[in-house]
């Protein structure tokens, strides 16, 4: 079942339009990770999505319900990280979170039994009584996460969720995040990409307020779906490093990384099924101090890099 | 319409409790305890009147409330929009309105605290001899009906803004020149150019005119719907502020 949808949404804030056409549709159990570089029109987005701004043209929708002409109910469906984890400072962790509960309508027995959920998910026994604004990021953060998911929503809007913590705290909340996934649909905002495979089972990346790419991360890495390249390190760091593999290879020769004493690059295998044990062979006859040779897997790095900046079109 | 009050009920209680949870409210008190009784006794000649009245307390009261009500209401909606928390609020399940209405509920419950704390002038004037205390009652009503307007007024400018000192100053401005509409300075100023019904309308505007008519006698009508439709008036405009100026 579609949860969110999103149809040609568009966001000015004077003579920047910082989203400019965007149509998403998220399904209960996906777990969507939004990519793009700072100022990509993200959390804009989130923002049209969760009610907060109204789109300038198009619409969004929380399970059907459209957030322009029934905003109290489609947010009845939802929790929201906003960024930087907003929250009222001189409250405690219980008091703050028993407000936000109770504004959601919940109440005596239910309200305890999901804060006392909340406790154990983001682990904030410890904190329970203190001042919000004596806390760390990490478990401002992690309050912000027990509001959202408070009232088990089936729309979750989480904008930078990991900001701030450390990676145990990262890969605790990675592990709720896949826990809670099934019955949900999630909408994850982040910079950070290795975040995003072991969590998103789809990557949406956006760039200047548009959707550029909307893959699985492995479609994304792996056009093919197969590895397409062999990457190989030689010891040394001569330019005529390149000149040399070519005279001896098949197929177009990149440098992707020099370090100390070494250059590795990459050798396309255009079409073909990239063979490293056959090129091992070949390139032993060539006189280069050959270090490494393996299957080339491009980072969602490179992939985000490219796409953001114009460069790999094939991508859509 | 219920699950409405309930939202309101549950934001006016953190609000309200929000006071208390800094220095604030204690600040507050004191401050406005320590000038009023300072006025009352020595600008407002409290003993040599020779009167067992409150009228030394009451007539300076518009000029302390100029000050600390906007005080009081700078950070009602200027803090949630500096602080984030305006996002949160605005994707709960709330409509702007009832957020509009229980933060001013909390912040006028508040002054209304501050005016109750009062009373040991109201035992003083009793035991010091027979004042009209149906009039005492009926002013301490309308001082709590005056401050809500100016806390209204207040918030209205506290929703236009996420800092809290511009906030306060225009805050205190507009409170001025509602207090002085009824004075020859702001009426002379007008009455050289403005046609005549300019000059009327800003009379009737007067906080001063309308509470000195409270601190003689009754509560009258037309000064309760004066002071009453302002509020409403203010909050039907905080409440457009709010949602048009989300990305201040």
């Amino acid at each position: 079942m579609e949860l969110v949808t999103t149809q040609g949404l568009v966001k000015r804030f004077g003579s920047l339009t910082a989203v400019d056409g965007v149509s998403l549709r998220v399904q209960r159990g996906e777990v969507v990770g939004f990519l793009g570089p700072n100022g990509a029109g993200k959390s804009t987005t989130m923002k049209m999505i969760t009610g907060f701004l109204q789109p300038d043209a198009g619409s969004a929708s929380i399970a059907g319900i459209d957030v322009a002409k029934d905003p109290v109910a489609a947010k009845r469906r939802v929790g929201y990280l906003p960024e930087g984890a907003p929250a009222y400072g001189d409250m405690a962790v219980g008091a703050f979170l028993e407000f936000c509960g109770r504004i959601r309508g919940l109440r005596g027995g239910r309200l305890n039994d999901r804060l006392a959920d909340m406790v154990d998910a983001v682990a904030l026994a410890d904190v329970w009584n203190r001042p919000i604004e004596t806390l760390s990021k990490g478990f401002r953060r992690r309050v912000g996460i027990a509001q959202a998911l408070l009232h088990d929503p089936d729309v979750l809007i989480l904008d930078e969720p990991t900001d701030g913590l450390d990676p145990n705290q990262k890969h605790e909340m990675r592990a709720l995040i896949r826990a809670i996934a099934p019955g949900k649909a999630i909408i994850i905002s982040t910079h950070i990409l290795e975040e995003v495979e072991p969590v998103c089972s789809r990557a949406v990346i956006i760039a200047a307020g548009r959707i550029v790419a909307d893959a699985t991360p492995q479609e994304l890495t792996e056009p093919t779906g197969k590895p397409s390249a062999v990457f190989v390190t030689v010891g040394s760091r001569e330019e005529t490093v390149v000149s040399r593999l070519e005279m001896v290879v098949k197929g177009r020769v990149e440098i992707i990384e020099r370090f100390d004493g070494s250059t590795r690059v990459v050798i396309h295998a255009d079409g073909t099924t990239p063979d490293p044990i056959g090129l091992a062979a070949v390139l032993a006859g060539s006189g280069l101090p050959i270090e490494e040779i393996g299957l080339y897997r491009p980072k969602l790095d490179d992939i985000f890099r490219a796409v953001t900046t114009g460069g790999n079109p094939t991508l859509h | 319409m219920n699950a409405s009050l309930a939202t309101v009920g549950i934001v006016f209680q953190r609000e309200f409790r929000a006071y208390f949870a800094t220095p604030l409210a204690t600040v507050f008190l004191v401050v406005f305890l320590a000038v009023a009784s300072g006025m009352t006794f020595f600008l407002g000649g409290f003993f040599d009147r020779g009167q067992a009245d409150l009228t030394a307390f009451f007539f300076w009261l518009p000029w302390l409330f100029l000050v600390l009500i906007p005080a009081i209401a700078m950070r009602l909606w200027a803090e949630e929009r500096r602080s984030g928390m305006i996002e949160l609020l605005l994707t709960l399940p709330v409509r702007t309105g009832e957020l509009v209405v229980a933060k001013f509920l909390a912040a006028w419950a508040f002054t209304g605290v501050a005016l109750v704390l009062t009373f040991p002038l109201w035992a003083t004037v009793n035991y010091l001899g027979k004042p009209d205390n149906a009039v005492i009652a009926g002013t301490y009503l309308g001082a709590w009906l005056m401050a809500g307007a100016f806390l209204a007024v207040s918030a209205c400018v506290s929703a236009a803004t996420k800092n809290q000192v511009i906030a306060f100053i225009g805050a205190a401005v507009v409170s001025f020149l509602l207090v002085m509409a009824g004075l020859n300075l702001v009426l002379g100023a007008l009455s050289g150019w403005a046609p005549a019904f300019v000059v009327e309308i800003a009379r009737s505007l007067s906080f001063l005119d309308h509470f000195q008519r409270i601190t003689l006698g009754v509560l009258e009508a037309p000064t309760v719907f004066f002071f009453v439709s302002l509020i409403v008036l203010c909050l039907v405009v905080n409440t457009l502020l709010v949602d048009l100026k989300k990305t201040v």
